[in-house]
């Protein structure tokens, strides 16, 4: 959502700027940056952009006011990694996009040009409070899934914030089942991948063995557009998400890093990620994770806890969540955790951050949103209690300072069905 | 499948379970006929011991809709003595503080497949769907329980769960019998039935049979091939019974057995319980009209998101319908869920369960309430918490016929039990200890008592706070 030309443009004519400005008070205000809620609290949006939020902030004259009393204030949500967007119904193929079938491109896939901002999802998606999304596409034949994207998630058509923002690779299980050859074929084709991409960075119009038509196998595994979409991974210009989860699997991770040094890498997953934290840490690597996994789902997992994110930042880790299912935050229950014997879980501040300024930061954007700090998007939801109980519910949601609406397929037919008997004419008439 | 019966051989019983098994050979006396034992895997479950236990000064939901405040629970036995704000126990009670805890019954998960497919999640785990054929009626989800699936930890210490429904998965038209269980782990899936629980079916409407056997050319392809092997199936049903029914009478020929037959009879008969997976408010009505005509009851439709547009239907027929919170838009069917389900059913008085259906979400189904709670409220459906507790215990216990027995905090009742560390609602809150027949099968603050199935022996994690 672009409101870039209403800035200098409007004030030359000579509009009152308090048009533009929103004060939000009397609310519980989190500020989503890691900091504790603040009580009786201010926030100030101007010109799609937070001025300021905080106790013993001044409203400006002619501010449009709204009253927050009892209610809580916080930056939207980040959906951590998620197709949001990218799919319609996910039981029906044709309204998939993550869906790779037999595309014979991987890396080079852009999930930028799918991207339906009237998708039911992820009107749904906003009405649950989130208000940015970190969208990623899914691997079928090979470990490289393809470009995910950064959008917002406003009624408007214009969703993409960023598009290429970060590649995504499957480099456990599941990448060993798309390449064959378990992990080790997981590596070679990894190596294989790169080092075309270096080869094509240095030159373009170079034929390098895999782009070689042949009998040598490689065709298959990496077209010309995914040499072209990886380079900006080689070169460190977009984030690599790789998906693993055994401690083993992630140390293997790092170490490779140190092969192609430029690479800047994401764990995503990582369930056992707490039995090798301070590498993790020690390696500056983010990890994009969810709360509540705890089952030994794989043999790659064994050893998940819930207390992975907890210990994860202990040992100075950033983490962002993701869910497992559906959008519901789950950020609540490491709070929970703090007072569970044995476990290890997060402040309120540091699990709030899990779901707003960290995934911003770890793509890069915690100057844009995430976070209630002066200058961020004014991405604002008021909520009827604390975003982090499960009973809480969204009363109002701003992107870039527009107040969006909150209905959905879901609410619509909850006002038709308030009775499940029609009235004087059929439920269809009803709306 | 037909089995040919020899007569004089091993007796085995058409009689539903739980009916006195009758013996003797095919004779003209009425108590001599061919019979088979009802109950051939017979529960082998033992309470484990417990001691004497008062909880005092807790916020209590007795799981039937009342509230204690500053509320003590007395159990002994295995089973729950008193609830009130006046208990009086034995010296040697062991006095546990619930000063701003909250006591409950233990949650009833009705619909789970832990042991059927289990964590690890692979192929050779995967045991809950016998896609073969459409009407599998004869299979039995009890024989593909493994007793060591980590997740019966998971859901007794983070989820509060003490009985659970394992029901086979929805690929057929007839999925075959569901088991109750405690969810006390053991050596053997016997050892975990919950005793004198009646058996369910499970059956699925809808995409999944279709889609499963359509794949293949094979019927059911559509909503209407379902209902016709449905019907005929039935029918099928209803002329076996008679056939047996006519030989109790008079004697004569044993006639042939067939397994499948033996479990719809015993629906037929009222002794096995329908949970018919189904989405839809229309085939939901086309199910209840479908069990009017061959003769018997719906227990409860499952996974129900459509329930909210038929809550008049299912009360006039007294099925209940057991939902998610807020699972929704991921197949064609779910398409029209929404998250006021459960406080709309409740709103027009039919019967509500809240379930699972997974792995994770059994871990935490009091906060999915929670979640329908806060949606209801909002549109202006008071429901109080104690009220909502129904969803979790009671309303499951009475849909799995063993509210006899526990699903609420009755004197004399199973002490399956509950106590959390604030209101259960909340997503801050976590269970302190659980009691399952009176003994203390979790407790936070003591290692000891935190389950580690065989399975995760001696593996990485072993016996971490999960």
């Amino acid at each position: 959502m672009k409101r870039a030309l209403l800035g200098a443009a409007a004030l030359l004519l000579a509009v009152p700027a308090g048009a533009q400005t929103i004060a939000i008070t009397g609310g519980t205000v989190a500020i989503g940056d890691g900091s504790q809620p603040i009580p009786n609290g201010t926030v100030i949006l101007r010109d799609g952009r937070v001025i300021a939020a905080g106790s013993r902030v001044a409203v400006p004259a002619g501010a449009r006011t709204i009253d927050a009393t009892g209610k809580w204030v916080s930056p939207g949500l980040v959906v951590g990694l998620a197709p949001v967007g990218l799919v319609e119904v996910s039981g029906v193929e044709e309204t998939d996009d993550t869906d790779p079938g037999k595309s014979p491109f991987s890396a080079a896939i852009d999930v930028a040009s799918a991207i339906n901002p009237r998708a039911q999802p992820l009107q749904v998606t906003r009405a649950e409070g989130y208000t940015r999304a970190i969208v990623g596409p899914v691997a079928g034949n090979s470990i490289f899934a393809g470009q995910g994207a950064i959008i917002d998630l406003g009624t408007d058509m214009d969703a993409l914030m960023q598009a290429r923002a970060f590649q995504y690779a499957e480099l456990g299980q599941v990448g060993g089942r798309n390449v064959g050859g378990g992990r080790p074929g997981v590596f070679a084709y990894l190596r294989n991948a790169l080092f075309e991409a270096e080869a094509y960075r240095r030159d373009q119009q170079a034929l390098s063995p895999a782009l070689r038509t042949g009998h040598d196998g490689f065709e298959r595994q990496l077209t010309r557009l995914d040499a072209a979409a990886l380079v900006a991974v080689v070169d460190g210009s977009v984030p690599l998400f790789v998906n693993v989860n055994r401690a083993s699997d992630i140390l293997t991770v790092l170490r490779f890093n140190q092969e192609f040094p430029a690479i800047r890498l994401v764990l995503v997953g990582a369930h056992e990620g707490w039995m090798v934290a301070p590498q993790i840490a020690a390696a500056g690597v983010p990890v994009i994770t969810t709360a509540l996994t705890d089952l030994p789902e794989t043999f790659e997992s064994l050893a998940a806890t819930r207390s992975n994110v907890g210990r994860l930042r202990a040992a100075g880790v950033k983490v962002a969540l993701r869910t497992t299912r559906n959008t519901a935050q789950e950020a609540g229950n490491l709070v929970a955790l703090a007072q569970l014997p044995g476990a290890t879980g997060l402040d309120w501040g540091a699990a709030f951050a899990t779901i707003t300024s960290a995934p911003a930061e770890i793509v890069g954007m915690g100057a844009e949103f995430g976070s209630l700090l002066p200058g961020r998007r004014a991405d604002v939801v008021i909520w009827d209690g604390d975003p982090l109980e499960v009973q809480s519910g969204v009363e109002q949601v701003f992107i870039d300072g527009v107040e969006q609406s909150l209905d959905t397929h879901m609410s619509r037919l909850r006002d038709r069905y308030r009775q499940a008997q029609p009235g004087s004419l059929p439920k269809a008439y009803e709306r | 499948m037909r089995l040919r019966w020899l007569t004089g051989a091993a007796m085995l019983a058409l009689a539903a379970c739980g009916q006195p098994e009758r013996t003797g050979s095919a004779s003209s006396s009425p108590a001599e006929r061919v019979a088979f034992p009802g109950d051939p895997f017979p529960s082998t479950y033992k309470p484990y011991p417990g001691v004497t236990t008062l909880i005092t000064n807790a916020t209590i939901f007795d799981g039937e809709g009342g509230r204690v405040d500053g509320g003590s629970v007395l159990l002994a036995d295995g089973k729950v003595v008193a609830v009130g704000t006046d208990v009086n126990a034995p010296a040697d009670a062991v006095v546990i503080d619930g000063t701003g805890k909250f006591v409950t019954p233990g949650i009833i998960d009705i619909h789970s497949h832990l042991g059927d497919y289990p964590t690890p999640s692979v192929d050779a785990h995967s045991d809950g769907n016998e896609a073969t054929d459409p009407v599998t009626a004869q299979v039995w989800a009890e024989h593909s329980v493994w007793p060591q699936d980590p997740g019966f930890a998971r859901a007794l210490t983070n989820g509060g769960v003490t009985t659970i429904q394992i029901l086979p998965g929805s690929a057929n038209l007839f999925g075959g019998r569901s088991v109750t269980v405690k969810n006390v782990y053991a050596r053997t899936v016997q050892e975990m039935k919950f005793p004198g629980a009646p058996y369910g079916l499970k059956m699925a409407c809808g995409e999944n049979p279709k889609r499963v056997y359509g794949s293949r050319n094979q019927m059911p392809s559509t909503r209407m091939g379902n209902v016709a092997v449905n019907r005929a199936t039935w029918q099928e049903a209803r002329e076996y019974m008679a056939e047996w029914d006519k030989y109790a009478d008079e004697g004569g020929d044993v006639p042939e057995r067939d397994l499948q037959m033996d479990t719809l009879v015993g629906v037929l008969k009222g002794d096995i319980l329908v949970h018919n997976h189904c989405y839809r408010a229309d085939e939901m009505a086309v199910v209840l009209d479908m069990a009017e005509e061959f003769g018997y009851k719906v227990t409860s439709f499952q996974h129900a998101v459509e329930a909210y547009k038929i809550a008049d239907l299912l009360k006039e027929h007294g099925t209940c319908a057991s939902v998610w919170a807020d699972w929704w838009g991921f197949k064609m069917e779910s398409y029209d869920a929404i998250y006021e389900n459960l406080p709309l059913l409740e709103a027009q008085g039919a019967c509500a369960t809240i379930h699972s259906d997974d792995q994770d979400g059994i871990q935490r189904l009091n906060q999915e309430v929670g979640k329908a709670l806060g949606d209801g409220r909002r549109m202006g459906i008071d429901i109080s918490d104690e009220q909502a507790w129904t969803w979790l215990s009671f309303n499951p216990a009475t849909a799995l016929g063993i509210a006899e027995q526990t699903g609420s905090l009755q004197p004399g009742k199973m002490a399956d039990i509950v106590l959390w560390s604030g209101n259960p609602f909340s997503t801050y809150t976590r269970t302190e200890k659980v009691w399952i027949d009176g003994a203390l099968l979790y407790d936070a603050d003591d290692p000891t008592r935190r389950p580690v199935s065989d399975f995760e022996l001696g593996q990485v994690g072993e016996g971490d706070v999960k």
